[in-house]
């Protein structure tokens, strides 16, 4: 009896929490579908049954009537979050695996200390650095441009990289290294050969939390912008004013998260095995 | 390896990243001080002398002291709800679960989403008239509520977006924290007779302590910054009843520019965060690992 009932509240517990975490995606999925007239009746959720469903609020996206283009925020947001997260990702890597296998000192500072300069930026209130990056793009004259963002993103993500990197690369022996320098290996031949082949699920979960912070802030994008570099967050939150669009505004939602829940489902395999907190002690 | 060809090997792969994140970081860090002790604004932009003006008049803004206060509690509120919540997740699908690896994905999914984009959406769903949480409370009789245009509610909501966010990420961290957590005790625990909950208190939560130390400070550190979701949802308001700090300072700056003025509220931000942070991660350590260290 005892563990039937378990088992029940168990599943319950399960299914409630999937119900919350489906329910806006639901919510924007069937309202993406509606009109004017299937919003403003109040609300309804079955299609054919309670309102006419309409393609108007996609086709919105793509230049159709009261919407917004799509396409280029779409591709911007794509350029800058691949790129920063590539680059972030190669120097991340790299610092990584030096301050787990090498002791540096510059002053006082030990490794312990360089690394915590890099994960503390994760401290830093982007309106902090809002207000010089600002300034700052704007006497390089990359203010609204692709580049500027790609700076200021590399800036986010290499912390990321070097935080979920490092606590990979110590719990790879340093023994295989020190055998791949005996066989005659540098150690960047170690390191390329022999222990980057090895690291593909480390590389996959920071690549992964690199692209998610990236795709997903909006605060850098929403004030280093304004029309050229717009990134996708920020067109999304330009439907969010006065008139609602609801239709568009949930297309557009749902268009936009969409990639990365996909991803999110292919690299499953790889995200609860990394021990990240357990790398910040 | 001679000695000084090795130097060149380590200082190649520290130096690139290093390097980088301190020419992107340092200067506007450094900037922002500066900037601080001048009354930069939209009438007189530039850099002058104004000493401490800033600091001073800080001392006396109670806006910003009540919206410190609100995100103190906005964070510290919903990072417990994170860490009581993801814990219960982790532990449900850490074992025997049918379609346990589908479970773990699912539950995954809102940290994988734009927050500011999903707050759209939350937006439309706690619509009063329009949206479906008056609706569907309303058909058990709850309601209906005044989501976004009430000062006491209009917080509750924020918090709900929150923590319907950022509870994945607690959920992954505690759940890889139980997943490489060694078998053995629980071998012991089994031999010595324990139940479920006594083996819940006396085996996983002592070991899954670092990582929840580790999980806890995280969030904190991320919640400290809330604002993207305060700026689409209420724009603070009404009135100022959801404004965070990082949302005030960005309306004196960006919008105001006051420039200056800013600068002094963002850098005492950062300084009352770093030290906050440090005492509760402090006080973390000596509540969960306590007695034994």
């Amino acid at each position: 009896m005892m563990p039937k009932l378990y088992g029940l509240l168990k599943y319950s517990a399960i299914l409630l929490w999937s119900a919350f975490v489906v329910a806006p995606f639901l919510w924007a999925l069937t309202t993406s579908f509606k009109t004017a007239n299937g919003v403003t009746g109040g609300p309804t959720y079955i299609p054919w049954l309670q309102y006419e469903p309409s393609l108007t609020g996609w086709r919105s996206l793509f230049g159709g009537a009261g919407g917004i283009d799509i396409v280029k925020p779409y591709l911007n947001s794509i350029v800058v979050t691949g790129s920063a997260s590539a680059i972030s990702l190669v120097l991340g890597t790299l610092a990584a695996y030096g301050l787990s296998r090498f002791d540096y000192r510059v002053g006082p500072a030990k490794n312990a200390d360089v690394l915590f300069f890099f994960i503390s930026q994760r401290i830093m209130p982007p309106i902090v650095l809002a207000i010089p990056f600002f300034l700052m793009l704007q006497f390089l004259g990359l203010l609204d441009s692709l580049l500027g963002l790609i700076l200021v993103y590399i800036a986010l993500l290499l912390p990321i990289a070097v935080w979920v990197m490092i606590d990979f690369f110590n719990n790879i022996p340093r023994q295989i290294d020190e055998m791949a320098m005996l066989d005659g290996c540098t150690p960047f031949g170690a390191f390329f050969r022999v222990i980057l082949p090895n690291s593909l699920p480390g590389i996959i979960v920071a690549g992964l939390f690199c692209i998610i912070f990236g795709w997903n802030d909006f605060f850098f994008a929403f004030t280093l912008t304004f029309t050229d570099a717009q990134l996708l967050p920020v067109a999304v939150v330009a439907l969010n004013s006065s008139v609602t669009p609801w239709w568009s505004l949930s297309a557009s939602a749902l268009i936009s998260v969409a990639p990365l829940v996909l991803i999110a489902f292919l690299v499953e395999r790889f995200l609860s095995r990394g021990n990240l907190a357990g790398a910040i002690r | 390896m001679n000695g000084s060809g090795f130097r060149a090997y380590k200082l190649a792969f520290l130096l690139p990243g290093l390097l980088i994140l301190l020419a992107i970081i340092l200067f506007p860090l450094i900037f922002t001080i500066r900037v601080s002790f001048s009354s930069w604004d939209a009438i007189t932009p530039g850099l002058n002398n104004a000493g401490g003006i800033n600091y001073v008049k800080l001392f006396g803004d109670v806006r910003y002291w009540q919206s410190l206060g609100r995100l103190s509690l906005m964070a510290v509120g919903t990072v417990l709800l994170q860490y009581l919540l993801g814990l219960g997740l982790a532990l449900l699908v850490w074992r025997e679960v049918k379609l346990r690896r589908f479970f773990r994905v699912l539950f995954l999914v809102p940290m994988m989403t734009t927050p500011v984009v999903m707050s759209v959406v939350w937006r439309t769903i706690f619509h009063e008239s329009l949206g479906p949480a008056n609706d569907l409370l309303g058909m058990v009789g709850l309601g209906p509520f005044q989501w976004l245009t009430s000062a006491s509610t209009a917080i509750v909501s924020v918090m709900i977006v929150e923590v319907w966010q950022w509870t994945p990420f607690m959920f992954l961290l505690l759940l890889a924290g139980l997943l490489s957590l060694p078998r053995e005790p629980y071998l012991a625990a089994a031999i010595d007779g324990a139940g479920p909950i006594r083996t819940f208190f006396n085996v996983t939560l002592p070991l899954l302590a670092p990582v929840s130390i580790g999980a806890l400070i995280i969030r904190l550190i991320e919640a400290s910054k809330i604002m993207e979701t305060v700026y689409v949802l209420t724009s603070g308001g009404p009135g100022t009843a959801t404004e965070t700090t990082g949302y005030y300072i960005y309306i004196r700056g960006l919008r105001d520019f006051e420039i200056g003025y800013a600068s002094a509220l963002s850098i005492t931000y950062l300084v009352i965060m770093i030290v906050a942070l440090t005492i509760i991660a402090k006080l973390l350590v000596k509540v969960f690992i306590g007695e034994r260290t």
